[in-house]
């Protein structure tokens, strides 16, 4: 069994063993794909659609990160679970982001405009702050 | 290890069997999702970046309207190009690495490091223009003039913090003074929006930018220095990776049974290609 | 009669009878350089119990300081004297919290358990556990240097705008903080990988000992909240050196947000501290109630829960700074929301003990005494869940004696219970059960003499962080301070019997304690190399075939007929 001891844990099969290898003509798509994209991003900022920019921007780089990952990256061709990793982690960033970005807009009516005191003259008993 | 002769007909001598892994499979397996686990530590570490970037483009979004303004496009684009194109023969040299093929991996992984220099000199230059025309982070915001495309009228209000501001001086309910603030507001009306700015965008609704220069535009070049900063740092971190794997390669100690290196860190430089493929839009293309 | 060997001397005493760890190569340089995980985690403990030394040693200045409402030790009109009573409770949290709590039980405990747990060889990745530890030794150097250079006065939050303007030596205790992350990082990533790929045969997920669960929840935080803790600290590094404006209002930033990203890490880092702690107590009741542990797969869940859970609320750290409304209501709803994985936990633990043979020798009293402290700590939480009752709360002592309940309570109480637990694993010696039993009850009573008085003054409005206090509040702190003297007697004698355990202890079986788990299979202490022999996996907590041999001083695992992995 200690052969295969590895066995309980996960068995390398042919998608993850030692040896996959990404064809070349695919990274080479995948480079030209990565250059369209480019170009589309800088030729949407010429067209004006409002709000839509700043997610249409966020699409194409979503794409263009997602070609990186699965091909550059090889997650097209890895275990399931690196996958798993990764998008766990993107949940935890937008999960931060979401939360953070909603506070900050609720509570931006309330703030006070011209309220911020002068650092520079206020003498607190632990000594002037840095200038 | 030099029993391993392969198609292209060198020997695997970098690899040996840990004394702690049973296979060879697993130890490859193990890397694999350590090296997984600590992108993800480094994509959580931008991330605050960018919620900083989201939470201050939300809430002032004048500031990024005008301060982008700044910043060359055409410079970011070739960076992005740069970058996408040191991916490609990365991903490349991974495989001529799987492969064996020690000439190949020797000029894939040289011109990845010839695209990382390519990728900082842009960066030196953008960086020294900002130095020259005074365009820093925090107090050491001294323009020297509006970018290209705004339109300002008035000449802008430095805040000079050293100098106190004309007005009373009110006291706080504990008996301190306080100067009435000479930091103005960068946000005045509607939340978020600034009047001044919703004004400019109703005359010139490409984009550019009519009307006075806005407040705390420090503000666009502490994120921008912070985020394109540390992404330097880890494209320098990532050359070295790579310089390193560089040297073994010509030793041609990489081929169908051993690559591991170049594989992991070729998962990190795509990594550094990833945060940048957000960066250029979000701090170049605002519209 | 063995023949007493001349060499290698161990401790100044006789070299014990066996190669094991210790013994297996000797010299300063085969500790440095050392990739074996059981020397680093002794190198752990003993870095962590000086910097427990040096924290406690802030707590005791702090709580004779709160001896006379006017002040004992820093008295006077002149303001300025306070600063150093702000620096000692400054550095009282951050020693503790990035010195002791977090690295605590995975660092040395876990580095020293998972592998023989798991009967592997070593972690995925032994000079990546090196660097670990490295790391925290340089964080820690960082950390007293600031101390030396101009302690910090912040408060171990570094709330902004303060942090940035305060002129204290902020950038280098920053600093070793960061560094410190990174060490908690490096250890998350080998016990993950650790865990996916080096199991044995026979040892599926649900097969596993709860403490490796335990281990594999808290570094699942350790990776995902950490690195938000790196670049909050490099930003107020920036914001302190460039004036960034991100967190100074001066600077036309925004301070809360400050405390949102450093709240992000720093609740998972709570669970970080008590997760590992929660998983020693699965251990400790199972062996000594010689049972399985009832709800397996609940409690194995529930710490995975605990991990994910904790990350959406981290919001009630801030309910009266400024957060809007609905997520004040948000955060309040979730935090009750992960109360009741914990629950789940404790009610699992009480099931197993029903009906069991329990023992009661030092480690189970231990564990005992956190069903009592985890409860008032965990149910006080509750209370400052709820936004009504926190606005009222929230600065005040109740805080104090909430964290402390969980954190000293919990955490610290279940440390000190795996120690004893493992100790004869770990140096191959038993210390003296009474003693043991004594300490935990000395301890225990200090304890609560310590901290129950501080919810009571807490509701009546107690503030914390304040040198000086209103007269009406002296017997309290009378009070918290005798408990806090009683503490330190109680770990001193900790100390002494498990100090003199190493020269005069009985020499320790392998199997002690009775345990089910694998560790207890090799010698104490282990080998080198851990099992010179794959080990045989057994389903987890079984305790039918263990077998108490007098002539041994511990137990053994008795042939089982057609025994199935």
């Amino acid at each position: 069994m200690a052969e295969t001891s590895a066995a309980t844990t996960d068995h390398p099969d042919a998608h993850t063993g030692l040896g996959h290898v990404v064809p070349l003509w695919v990274l080479a798509a995948v480079f030209v794909a990565l250059l369209v994209l480019t170009v589309l991003t800088v030729a949407v900022t010429l067209v004006d659609l409002g709000n839509l920019n700043l997610y249409v921007a966020l699409a194409i780089a979503g794409l263009k990160a997602g070609l990186v990952v699965l091909y550059f990256m090889h997650l097209r061709y890895d275990r399931p679970f690196h996958l798993v990793v990764f998008l766990g982690c993107l949940g935890f960033v937008v999960l931060f982001i979401a939360l953070v970005l909603t506070d900050t807009r609720a509570y931006a009516p309330t703030l006070l405009p011209d309220q911020a005191p002068q650092m520079k003259d206020v003498h607190t008993p632990f000594g002037t702050p840095r200038p | 290890m030099t029993d391993a002769t392969n198609v292209a007909g060198h020997h695997d001598e970098g690899w040996h069997l840990a004394h702690h892994f049973e296979t060879p499979a697993q130890q490859f397996e193990s890397g694999k999702l350590g090296i997984w686990l600590f992108l993800t530590t480094e994509i959580l570490l931008f991330s605050g970046l960018f919620c900083a970037y989201a939470v201050y483009r939300a809430n002032h979004p004048e500031i990024f309207a005008y301060a982008h303004l700044y910043l060359s496009k055409s410079l970011g684009a070739l960076n992005t190009v740069v970058l996408i194109f040191s991916s490609f023969t990365m991903a490349a040299a991974v495989r001529a690495a799987q492969l064996g093929q020690t000439r190949w991996q020797v000029r894939l992984l040289a011109l990845t490091l010839v695209c990382g220099f390519a990728f900082l000199g842009v960066k030196s230059v953008e960086y020294q223009a900002k130095w020259k025309e005074g365009l820093l982070a925090g107090r050491a915001y001294q323009p020297a003039a509006p970018p290209h495309g705004a339109v300002v009228p008035e000449p802008p209000q430095r805040a000079e913090s050293a100098t106190g501001a004309a007005g009373g001086q009110p006291e706080s309910a504990g008996g301190m003074k306080l100067d009435k603030s000479t930091i103005a507001p960068a946000a005045v009306g509607r939340p978020g929006l600034s009047e001044k700015w919703l004004q400019g965008k109703a005359a010139h609704p490409d984009g550019h930018w009519v009307g006075p220069e806005p407040n705390n535009v420090q503000l666009f070049f502490g994120i921008y220095f912070a985020m394109t900063g540390l992404h330097g740092v880890h494209v320098l971190a990532g050359m070295a990776a790579i310089a390193w794997v560089l040297v073994r390669a010509r030793r041609g100690e990489f081929g169908p049974k051993y690559f591991s290196p170049v594989d992991f860190t070729g998962l990190y430089w795509h990594l550094v290609d990833l945060v940048w493929i957000f960066l250029f839009p979000l701090l170049y293309l605002i519209h | 009669m063995t023949a007493i060997p001349t060499e290698p001397r161990f401790l100044g005493g006789l070299a014990p009878r066996e190669d094991n760890y210790l013994t297996h190569q000797a010299g300063i340089g085969s500790w440095v350089f050392t990739l074996d995980h059981k020397r680093i985690g002794v190198m752990y403990l003993v870095a962590i119990l000086v910097a427990f030394l040096l924290g406690g040693i802030f707590a005791l200045l702090i709580r004779v300081q709160l001896l006379r409402p006017e002040g004992l030790l820093f008295h006077g009109s002149d303001l300025s004297v306070y600063k150093t009573y702000n620096q000692l409770f400054t550095l009282h949290g951050a020693v503790m919290i990035f010195l002791v709590l977090i690295p605590g039980v995975p660092g040395a405990l876990g580095n020293f358990v998972l592998p023989l747990m798991l009967g592997a060889k070593d972690v995925a990745f032994p000079r990546l556990n090196l660097w670990s530890f490295y790391l925290y030794v340089l964080g820690a150097l960082l950390a007293l240097a600031s101390i030396l250079i101009g302690a910090v006065d912040t408060g171990w939050t570094f709330y902004t705008p303060y942090a940035a303007q305060t002129n204290t030596a902020v950038i280098p205790l920053v600093f070793g903080a960061f560094i410190l992350g990174f060490s908690s990082i490096f250890t998350g990533m080998n016990f993950i990988v650790t865990i996916h790929k080096m199991r044995p045969a026979g040892m599926t997920w649900f097969r596993m000992p709860l403490l490796l669960w335990s281990l594999y929840a808290t570094a699942i935080i350790q990776i995902m909240a950490t690195p938000v803790l790196g670049i909050t600290l490099l930003l107020l590094i920036l914001e302190r050196l460039f004036q960034l404006g991100i967190f100074d209002p001066y600077f036309g930033g925004d301070p809360l947000l400050f405390q949102h990203f450093f709240w992000f890490y720093s609740h998972p880092a709570v669970y970080i501290m008590i997760l590992p702690a929660m998983g020693v107590m699965s251990e400790v009741i199972a062996t000594f109630s010689r049972r399985e542990i009832f709800g397996y797969r609940f409690v194995a869940l529930s710490s995975i829960a605990i991990a994910v859970i904790g990350f959406f609320v981290w919001g009630h750290h801030m309910f009266p700074n400024g957060q809007s409304g609905p997520l004040n209501t948000i955060f309040s709803g979730l935090t009750m929301l992960v109360a009741l994985p914990s629950a789940v936990k404790v009610w699992n633990w009480l099931a197993t003990m029903y009906k069991g043979s329990i023992s009661l020798q030092t480690p189970m009293c231990y564990s005992l005494a956190f069903f009592f402290l985890f409860a008032i700590g965990g149910l006080t939480g509750l209370f400052l869940a709820s936004l009504s009752t926190n606005f009222h709360l929230h600065d005040t002592y109740f805080v104090v004696a909430h964290f402390h309940y969980v954190m000293i309570g919990g955490t610290m109480f279940m440390f000190i219970a795996g120690l004893h637990y493992w100790w004869p694993k770990m140096t191959g010696r038993m210390f003296n059960d009474a003693l043991g039993r004594l300490a935990c009850l000395l301890l225990f009573v200090g304890f609560n003499v310590t901290f129950f008085p501080q919810f009571l003054m807490g509701t009546h409005g107690m503030p914390r962080r304040y040198a000086v206090y209103k007269p009406e509040f002296q017997p309290y702190h009378v009070l918290s301070t005798i408990g806090g003297f009683l503490q330190f007697a109680a770990l001193v004698l900790i100390a002494g019997y498990l100090v003199h355990s190493l020269y005069r202890g009985r020499r320790a079986a392998a199997n002690p304690w009775g345990g089910s788990t694998l560790e207890w299979t090799c010698s104490s202490p282990p080998p080198h190399d851990n099992f010179p022999t794959p080990p045989v996996v057994r389903a987890p907590y079984d305790h039918k075939h263990l077998l108490w041999n007098e002539t041994l001083g511990g137990y053994e695992w008795q042939p089982v007929e057609n025994e199935t992995r």
